[in-house]
């Protein structure tokens, strides 16, 4: 860049001394010169190169100052030194070998080459001349001055240094420049080869003295040559060094350079000055985003198309950064912003790049692949068109033809068209317009018809001619006169037509001839004869007259009518106006007194405006005015009489001017006519089917193509084109027009179809250069230019579409079916009535009524048809269908007729099935045919459906039951039905078992885990698997019950006791045994020494009526650590989840007491014989239901056995006081416990509940605030419970705190113990938990958890704990305790719900179900663990660490511990009830309850009766009578501190009785559990005997048909 | 009743799961069950079966060949619910567990004769990038809740699979009964029994 620079400077110097010499312009001069110095510039020019950059500066000086050559050329070694390159080329030294002998031919060549030369340089660019100047030119101007040689030198140093860098042939030209040089002053081996060798121009030009003017080309050449030269010169320092000669002399001329160039420090560029030029030139886009604004037009907001709701693909993904810096570009660039779109972002294609290969994947192994990948053939299939209509069977010909007959084309008008030829058209259009009117004839038939108008007028007026026509009435007369009127209106407009018709005709034809005459040749054949047809003069005449006369007559009659009708009008304007007028002059009076002076003016002129205008009364007419007009019009549209009629013809008999006798513009026009073909497109249904061939445009613009498309079609065709194609020349074809062709109707078959005609026209525009008058160009036949006109391309073509006919006669024509446009015609086939009748008219009443209105005529052929449907229509023959069909073909498919398919059992069977309808949801194997199923199948199920609204009465003793069942069956099924379909509602969980997202702690654990003993030390219980229940079957599934112990077991009383004095045989055989210490367990020898009676205990297990029992233990504490297995039998052996959950057996968990009793008779044989006999006697039970225990998966605790209240002949006195010293927690509830532990095996998977967002009438936010607290809260403690929303019994989801809310129990219960508010809750939760329970996973199977309301639970008297809570709470709230529901998990319910209430020091928990109450720090309190509490306004969730009631804390106004939902961030918007505002209570009818006491009591009997089929089953009825009177006291005491009382009594009354006997105690819902719950005792198995039985039933009404049913149970033996 | 003709119709499928292709593993057994409607009941052979593990050959194709053997009867009085064949194949993965290497099932062919059927297999896919990886590392695959999900059609939009190798199958089917009871299967059944000529599609 540098040297360059330089170089530049240095030019420019040089320029100011070459002015002095090369004063003869100095581009002229120095070109010349380049062509002679081409050798010594080659030695200069790399010197230059070199060494131009180091010593610039410092040379430029000296080289100045030094006005000698010489003394450069000394000193020049002394300046060599510090070149780092020796600058001498060797191609220098040839150059001056050869220097001397040139210089002499270069003076002579001057002369005439600058001449030749000077020429050539006005080409050159404008670059040369820079170039030219070189530093080193500049030496040879000092050396020589301005002699001749110098110009060769710069010559040569252009192309040096021009070529300096192109080393293309240098290493083949280095081997060579290798060898020795020659002696100086001769060219050297080399040179001298390459020389002659190489044919470069202007060497040899410049040996051989060829003063020729070289062209520019010659420059070129000279580059390349010097190309081949230089590089040697670059290359071979030594051979340099060797011709000291040449040497000197070059060293003579870098001194010279030296001194010249002006030398100065290496140029340099400061950074920030480079980076500032830099930043001129380049642009950097800035990286940052550029505002929306920017890349939007002004005042526009960004529109984003894909929140309008249209879609946009997927951007490619481009990094922000490039997308601000393309954008930043596009805004530089491109400032109009059409790169953007109208949101602001670069418009961009959606990403093309497809996130998965579509390509299948290349699989190696290609002989396994084969047997898929393998191609099959199939037979190519027809295709058939499928949008429109199908072809029906097979039984027609499978092709229809179509034959399309297209025999020519004619051009009305063409731009080839000369104006002969517009007229020819012209004539030829009217000349058939002619025919047409001529052929119609209306003027004619238009004048019969007035001609018999006037006739029947004629008769009609006079009665005596028209005998026969007596109907003429006045009436139709006038219609005919004024049909007469229109009449002649029209037959007058008709002649008038013709007449101007014809009279164009001529006017057209003598425009020709004058045409023709003008231009002298003839284009056109056509020739207009008119034939005069002579006429009798005197007839026409005559004729002429009585027409005119006839019509005057008429038209006089006409007028005078009308002057009559006006005269009419005129007076009574005339009246109007006259009292008008009266009444103004009234008024002007009165005016003019007031004004007299304006008296004249305002009398003349009444205000205008103002009244009726005053009428003019109607002229007369005059006849001879009127027959004036009448006779003009005659005149006008009439031949005159005795004129010959005229006729045209027209032919084409003239003769067409030859080409040679026309102009020249002629002849070009028709040479263009030649030059055109024309052929059509067979356009069917738009796809081209075929085309004819080009057919060249004849002289008069008609083309001839006789072609017969037969088109094979398979549908009815939709549409049927011709296109029309014009060629010119062969330079292209245009598309002049589109011809719509009609399809045909079904009777045209080919033979038979007319040639028609289309006319089609074209809009494009051509203007010829000929004679032609070209389209769309305005057109002139006048000298002016004026009146033009614009004529079109347009034309006929002459065609005909028909059907072809088949072998055998049958028209191929597409079946009816088929055709929906053309279904008319086929109707039109069958009749003509149809074919009008289908034309969109389709009532024909209607069409009779409008023909009759609109006065058809009925003798008009074109009305024929319509007439004659008209009077078919009206005479009723016609047949149209009154019915739509929709799916016309559906009963062809149906293979059998609905009553059959209905009746098909098997059908019937598996819709049901497939409905899963309960009763045959798996029902299988449906049999193949109907006659192996049996009616009785269905007997169940119609049986269901039809007493769906009948209540029976058979289970349910009492009505309200059995309705309320009734209702909750309907709500169950109701809820059933709309979960089913989101019960086949899949989660991904369902199907795929998959690792849970893992957050960092279990990666961490699992991480641990890796490093972990395969065996520990101390393993760790693994869950067991779980198992789906759909495949499992009858006997997979058992229920595992571990009885481990108990603790408080009652044990036997003495029987020393005061009521009971037992004979020595009766003396129970566990009494004599306890003396011996051998039989004896721990717990019963540390009794013994007390002298108690002991209990041996067992404990039996029955569930769905299969029983296990344990060993039997001994002790009130016994242990028996036993595990049993009963089997499960799900109901109808469906396994399924649902049905599982339905299930709703219990399994009881007994405890008996085993006691012996000898019953040996005899003392004596005691010591030979054991004869006992083994009696079991109830103690109490724990009942846990299925369903809890399916889903819970286990049960593990203890459990508070329920103990009758009264147990005859036990006690538990004994136990509580020696155990209330050790234990003093247990002390706080009395009771007997059993610990257990319960599973299924294997583990079943249990149903979860749907998973369906429930519709909600709360709040929005509340929702989403619930659903934050739930994730907060389960974030927290995942495993406590934590409720919110819960859904009611119309599944929708509400707030959970609606239902909290004080309710007021009933009055009786709060009557009972107006003083002791406790007794008094307590009572309320006796009431409460006397509502049966009934659980939601078993009425509502696999669905869900339903919330009732208070009083939807006390009406429906069913319900699980959520129901019993919410009322026991609402009761406690109303008499002003201080209550919460608790949420949290018991044993055995699992998540339950209790009830909290504050005391004054303390908490109790309520369970809702029993009526039982714990302190808070009960140990035997079943609530196990908090989660959350629900009061009437808010809900804490327990944040405690522990959640046992035990460890908590209740005080829910510590936020620390309890975790609020309203809190001061979201305050409680006072939510409002769902609950009633009270409660109404019934008094349940007594009677009603003594009546269903009484059944129940008659059922059990006979249940016991059942239940003991080998036995004679005696009762009691004395001990039954005494039990039932016991009863009503228990129900009063509730079960307490009655027993001593009962005791009494009973030994009283029943003293030589063994008694074992006990009440049970339970809420009412249905007689299946009591029957369950006495048959569990085990009364009945007692085999003594005589035995006899007590059975005593009390039925207790509380209020709102809440019954607690007490049922006695006994068995007496009699003592001896 | 019994002159009126059968009342249920029998189909016999023995054959046997030939040879595998899975182009990634080695050392897989595969398990097999069959699904079918409610009418229909096994009445003779093996439901399911489990095979032994096998690994791959060493020549060029790596078949994993089982040969393990399917022979199953099953009686049915109605078409719908056609047995079906639910193969689940399983193998080591790098950390020695036994993950799922491929589910499929095919439709025992219903006409009678031989078949071979190729069965694309096919695994669900886990649901993010991050489960992917720690199934992979804790070798806890996801995996169907029952290899039986693959034979219905139902729920299966909620899972994502991608597909595995292929499992090679052979059955002999043999029905009995069939065409008494008015079922046509196939071009076989019909020989020498009068009804509309075979179905067309095969080639000859």
């Amino acid at each position: 860049m540098d040297p360059k620079e330089e170089k530049v400077k240095i030019i420019t110097e040089e320029f100011v001394e070459n002015d002095e010499d090369a004063d003869v312009g100095r581009k002229n001069t120095s070109k010349t010169q380049r062509q002679k110095r081409k050798k010594q510039l080659r030695t200069a020019g790399p010197k230059e190169m070199v060494s131009g950059k180091p010593h610039g500066g410092s040379q430029q000086g000296p080289a100045q100052e030094d006005p000698d050559p010489d003394t450069h050329l000394l000193s020049m070694p002394a300046q060599r030194g510090p070149r780092s390159l020796p600058p001498l080329p060797s191609a220098s030294r040839t150059g001056f070998a050869e220097f001397s002998m040139r210089e002499r031919m270069r003076e002579k060549l001057k002369a005439a080459r600058s001449k030749a030369e000077s020429a050539l340089l006005q080409e050159i660019p404008t670059p040369r001349p820079r170039r030219l100047r070189s530093p080193s030119e500049k030496e040879l101007e000092t050396e020589f001055g301005a002699e001749p040689g110098r110009e060769t030198k710069r010559t040569a140093q252009d192309i040096d240094s021009q070529s300096y860098s192109r080393v293309k042939f240098r290493d083949c030209v280095r081997k060579v420049k290798s060898k020795p040089p020659p002696p100086p002053g001769f060219p050297s081996a080399e040179e001298a080869y390459n020389f002659f060798t190489f044919t470069f121009d202007p060497e040899p030009e410049e040996l051989e003295e060829k003063p020729k003017a070289k062209p520019r080309e010659g420059a070129n050449q000279e580059e390349a040559e010097g190309e081949e030269e230089e590089p040697p010169v670059q290359g071979d320092e030594e051979e340099l060094l060797n011709g000291r000669d040449a040497e000197d002399f070059l060293l003579g001329l870098d001194h010279g350079a030296e001194d010249f160039v002006a030398m100065r420090p290496a140029y340099y560029e400061s950074v920030h000055v480079q980076l500032q030029k830099e930043r001129e030139f380049l642009f950097t886009p800035s990286r940052l985003t550029v505002p929306t604004s920017k890349k939007l037009p002004e005042n526009m907001q960004p529109r984003f198309l894909e929140d309008e709701g249209l879609y946009i693909g997927t951007r490619p993904e481009v990094p922000r950064a490039m997308q601000n810096i393309m954008e930043n570009r596009l805004l530089v660039q491109e400032p109009d912003r059409r790169w953007f779109g109208d949101d602001g972002r670069i418009l961009a294609l959606p990403n093309p790049i497809r996130p998965s290969p579509s390509r299948p994947p290349a699989l190696t192994q290609e002989q396994d692949i084969h047997a898929e990948l393998e191609t099959l053939y199939k037979k190519a299939v027809r295709y058939v068109q499928r949008t429109q209509h199908m072809i029906g069977s097979g039984d027609l010909p499978e092709n229809f033809q179509l034959d399309i007959d297209i025999s020519g084309l004619i051009f009305t008008h063409h731009p080839c068209f000369s104006r002969e030829h517009v007229l020819a058209a012209k004539l030829a259009q009217l000349y058939d317009q002619y025919l047409a009117r001529s052929q119609r004839n209306k003027a004619q038939f238009l004048a019969d018809k007035l001609q018999a108008l006037r006739n029947a007028v004629q008769m009609g007026l006079d009665p005596e001619k028209s005998h026969k026509s007596v109907d003429i009435t006045p009436k139709t007369i006038n219609e005919y006169k004024s049909e007469i009127r229109e009449t002649r209106k029209l037959r007058d407009a008709e002649q008038e037509t013709d007449r101007t018709l014809l009279k164009t005709i001529i006017k057209v034809w003598k425009e020709m001839k004058s045409l023709r005459e003008f231009q002298r040749f003839t284009n056109t054949p056509l020739k207009l004869v008119l034939r005069k047809e002579k006429v009798d003069q005197k007839a026409d005449e005559e004729a002429y007259e009585a027409e005119i006369q006839t019509e005057i007559s008429e038209l006089l009659e006409e007028h005078s009518e009308e002057y009559e009708q006006k005269m009419e009008e005129y007076r009574t304007g005339y009246q109007q106006w006259k009292a008008w007028k009266k009444a103004q002059r009234a008024k002007k009076k009165k005016k003019k007194q007031a004004a007299e002076e304006h008296h004249d003016e305002e009398a003349e002129e009444p205000p205008p405006g103002e009244g009726p205008v005053k009428p003019i009364p109607p002229e007369p007419i005059q006849q001879a005015v009127l027959e004036q007009e009448v006779r003009e019009r005659a005149a006008r549209s009439r031949r005159r009489p005795g004129e010959p009629m005229l006729v045209p013809e027209l032919s084409l008999a003239g003769n067409v001017t030859p080409n040679d006798q026309c102009p020249r513009a002629e002849v070009l026009r028709r040479e263009d006519v030649k030059r055109r073909s024309v052929y059509l497109k067979v356009i069917f249904n738009d796809k081209e089917v075929s085309r004819t061939e080009g057919r060249p445009l004849g002289a008069d613009f008609r083309v001839h193509f006789g072609q017969i498309f037969s088109l094979q079609i398979v549908n009815w065709p939709e549409s049927l084109t011709l296109q029309v194609y014009e060629t010119v020349g062969h330079s292209g074809t245009t598309l002049l027009a589109e011809v719509f062709l009609p399809i045909p109707e079904t009777t045209v078959v080919t033979g038979r179809a007319p040639i028609e005609e289309v006319e089609f026209s074209s809009n494009q525009h051509v203007a010829l250069d000929h004679e032609g008058v070209g389209s769309g160009v305005p057109l002139s036949f006048e000298a002016d230019g004026s009146n033009q006109l614009i004529l079109m391309t347009s034309g006929k073509v002459s065609h005909s579409v028909s059907w072809a006919i088949g072998e055998n006669g049958i028209p191929l024509i597409p079946p009816l079916s088929q055709q929906n446009t053309g279904f008319r015609s086929i109707l039109k086939r069958a009749d003509a009535i149809s074919s009008i009748g289908t034309s969109g008219l389709t009532d024909m009443k209607k069409l009779a009524m409008w023909a009759a209105e609109s006065k058809l005529d009925p003798n008009d052929p074109s009305n024929a048809p319509l007439m004659q449907l008209i009077s078919v229509a009206t005479s009723g023959k016609s047949y149209v269908p009154e019915f739509f069909r929709l799916e016309q073909l559906q009963r062809e498919f149906d293979f059998v007729s609905d009553e059959e398919l209905n009746r098909a059992k098997r059908f019937r069977l598996l819709c049901l099935r497939s409905q899963e309808v309960p009763e045959f949801r798996n029902y299988k194997p449906i049999p193949a045919y109907d006659r192996e199923i049996m009616d009785k199948v269905f007997q169940d199920y119609e049986k269901r459906l039809r007493d769906r609204n009948v209540i029976e009465t058979k289970d349910h003793i009492d009505s309200h039951r059995a309705v309320v069942a009734k209702y909750l069956q309907q709500v169950r099924e109701s809820v059933l039905n709309r979960f089913l379909v989101a019960k086949h509602h899949f989660l991904l969980t369902d199907l795929v078992v998959e690792e849970e997202v893992p957050n960092i702690s279990i990666l961490g654990l699992s991480l641990f885990k890796l490093a972990e003993q395969k065996r520990p030390l101390r393993p760790r219980r693994k869950g067991r698997k779980k198992v789906t229940a759909q495949n499992l079957s009858n006997g997979d599934i058992k229920l595992l019950v571990n009885i481990i112990r108990a603790y408080d077991i009652p044990v036997r009383r003495p029987t020393t006791s005061k009521f009971q004095q037992p004979s020595r045989s009766s003396r129970t055989f566990r009494e004599r045994h306890t003396a011996s210490p051998t039989t004896h367990s721990p717990t019963h020898s540390a009794d013994s020494p007390l002298g108690q009676v002991l209990v041996r205990p067992f404990v039996e297990v029955s569930f769905q009526r299969t029983i296990c029992h344990t060993t039997t233990a001994e002790g009130p504490n016994p242990s028996w650590n036993e595990e049993l297995e009963l089997p499960f039998r799900a109901p109808n052996g469906d396994y399924s989840t649902t049905s599982l959950q339905s299930v709703k057996d219990d399994v009881f968990i007994n405890i008996f007491d085993e006691v012996l009793f000898d019953v040996l008779e005899d003392d004596r044989e005691r010591g030979s014989g054991i004869h006992t006999r083994i009696e079991r006697h109830w103690l109490g039970c724990v009942k846990i239901p299925f369903s809890t225990i399916y889903c819970q998966a286990r049960i593990d605790g203890t459990f508070k056995i329920d103990i009758p209240p009264v147990l005859l002949g036990y006690s538990k006195e004994r136990s509580v006081l020696a155990e209330r010293g050790f234990e003093p927690v247990r002390s706080l509830s009395e009771g007997s416990y059993i610990t257990l532990f319960v599973t299924i095996e294997p583990q079943l998977v249990p149903g979860e509940s749907v998973r369906e967002k429930f519709d909600s009438q709360e709040d929005e936010k509340l929702l989403q605030a619930t659903e934050k607290f739930h994730a907060e809260c389960a974030f927290k403690f995942p495993n406590r419970q934590c409720l919110t929303t819960v859904i009611d019994i119309s599944g929708k989801t509400v707030f959970v705190t609606r239902y909290l809310k004080p309710l007021n129990p009933p009055q009786e219960l709060l009557n009972a113990y107006p003083n002791n508010p406790q007794a008094t809750a307590e009572l309320v939760a006796r009431y409460v938990s006397l509502i049966p329970f009934l659980p939601d996973a078993v009425s509502f199977a696999g669905v869900c958890d339903l919330w009732s309301t208070s009083d939807q639970f006390l009406d429906l008297l069913a319900g699980d704990e959520e129901e019993h809570a919410v009322l026991l709470c609402n009761y406690f709230l109303s008499l002003g305790k201080k209550a919460w529901l608790v949420m949290g998990n018991a044993i055995p319910e699992g998540p339950t719900a209790y009830v909290l209430t504050r005391e004054q020091s303390h908490y109790l928990i309520w369970n809702p179900c029993s009526g039982h109450f714990y302190g808070q720090f009960d140990t035997f309190c079943p609530l196990k663990s908090v989660g959350c509490l629900i009061g009437p306004d808010n809900i804490w969730f327990n944040i405690q660490r522990y959640d046992s009631p035990l460890r908590i804390n209740f005080d829910v106004t510590k936020p620390k511990l309890w975790k609020s939902f309203f809190s001061r961030s979201l305050p409680y918007p006072g939510l409002s009830s769902v609950q009633p505002e009270e409660l109404v209570y019934q008094r349940t009818d007594k009677a009603a309850a003594a009546e269903l006491q009484d059944r129940i009591e008659k059922i059990l009997k006979e249940k016991v009766m059942d239940w003991r089929p080998r036995h004679l089953t005696r009762w009691n009825r004395y001990c039954t009578s005494t039990l039932r009177h016991f009863l009503p006291l228990l129900e009063s005491s509730r079960g307490e501190e009655v027993e001593e009382d009962h005791r009494a009594e009973l030994l009283r009354q029943l003293g030589d009785y063994r008694f074992s006997g006990f009440p049970l105690h339970m809420p009412y819902s249905e007689l299946k559990p009591l029957i369950e719950a006495v048959y569990s005792t085990g009364v009945h198995n007692i085999d003594v005997p005589n035995v006899e039985f007590a059975l005593a039933v009390y039925i207790h009404p509380y209020p709102k048909n809440v019954l607690s049913v007490w049922i006695y149970v006994a068995s007496l033996i009699r003592n001896r | 009743m019994a002159a009126a003709g059968p009342s249920v119709f029998l189909l016999m499928v023995s054959g046997q799961v030939e040879s595998a292709q899975f182009p990634e593993y080695d050392d897989l057994y595969c398990k097999y069950c069959f699904v079918y409607g409610h009418d229909w009941a096994p009445t003779a052979g093996l439901e399911e079966g489990i095979s032994q593990i096998t690994s791959k050959s060493r020549d060029v194709p790596h078949a994993l060949v089982w040969n393990f053997p399917i022979d199953v009867t099953f009686k049915s009085t109605n078409p719908f619910g056609w047995p079906q064949i639910v193969l689940s194949v399983y193998g080591p993965d790098v950390f020695g567990n036994d993950v799922v290497r491929g589910y499929g099932a095919v439709h025992v062919p219903l006409s009678p004769g031989r078949h071979k059927r190729t069965i694309p297999m096919f695994v669900p896919e886990s649901t993010s990038k991050l489960q992917k990886f720690t199934s992979w590392f804790m070798g806890r695959r996801p995996e169907y809740t029952d290899p039986k999900v693959v034979a219905q059609g139902e729920g299966r939009e909620v899972t994502r699979v991608r597909s595995q190798g292929f499992v090679t199958l052979l059955f002999n089917v043999v029905t009995k009964d069939m065409r008494k009871l008015g079922y046509d299967t196939g071009p076989s059944d019909s020989q020498g029994v009068l009804g509309p000529s075979p179905p067309q599609g095969l080639p000859p």
